[in-house]
């Protein structure tokens, strides 16, 4: 299943949500303001890297630019452009958005 | 300045991440309006809104205008006074260095370039709150 994750994770709890209840396997996007779920050194970044050991964490590579976090990337988060992301979609049987 | 009686102080809050919703660009847009009747303002930068001030941002991708480059001006319309919350900076992983360096010119110095950006704790927050005579949130 694809999780999807626009929020800041400091402003819902949605990225936690889904890290909580995701299934080894998954793969999790980050978009939009989702995609501070990505920073590392954070708050967060030790929870994002634990959901690493069984799961894919993506980023949505011009949501990170926009933002100017695109060089500060938590280490085995994978970086996609929107091609990716319409792969991603593609591949996965489901596509739950966390809003 | 204007006439001492008529300056109030005012405070804007901001607290929300760029681009996600349009609170950080409107905040700008006020800021600079406010910034023409010429008061004592302040910018507040808390929460996920110490995001908006991240140098290096790439807009291209997204098709949304980068206003970024609008802090650098502030200090030319005398806002000169960006407080940054260190806490909420240091729980986003992010320092002092990873945010664009916004500096003013100090006329009674010469024209003295010195640095607006000024990192305060929560409790230096506090004291800026009551000191306020206006305070506007984004």
């Amino acid at each position: 299943m694809l999780h999807i994750v626009n929020k800041s994770p400091f402003t819902t709890t949605s990225l936690e949500s889904c890290l909580r209840v995701s299934k080894p396997g998954a793969t999790i996007l980050l978009i939009e303001d989702g995609v501070y779920g990505a920073l590392d050194g954070s708050r967060v970044s030790d929870t994002v890297r634990a959901a690493l050991a069984d799961r894919t964490v993506c980023v949505l590579g011009v949501d990170a630019a926009a933002r100017g976090i695109e060089g500060k990337v938590l280490d085995g988060i994978d970086v996609v452009d929107y091609d990716g992301f319409v792969d991603l979609v593609a591949a996965n049987d489901g596509v739950q958005s966390w809003l | 300045m204007s006439e001492a009686g008529a300056t109030k102080k005012f405070l804007y809050i901001n607290r929300k991440a760029p681009y996600g919703t349009i609170y950080a660009w409107e905040s700008l847009e006020v800021v600079l309006i406010g910034a023409a009747f010429e008061q004592d303002v302040s910018l507040l930068f808390m929460d996920d809104g110490v995001y908006q001030l991240i140098k290096g941002m790439d807009t291209k991708g997204i098709g949304m205008k980068n206003f970024s480059a609008t802090y650098s001006a502030l200090g030319d319309y005398d806002v000169n006074k960006i407080y940054v919350d260190q806490d909420a900076l240091a729980e986003r992983g992010l320092t002092l260095e990873d945010l664009q360096h916004l500096v003013w010119e100090d006329e009674n110095e010469d024209w003295a370039e010195k640095d607006s950006i000024r990192l305060v704790s929560r409790d230096e927050i506090a004291g800026l709150l009551e000191e306020q005579d206006v305070i506007f949130n984004f």
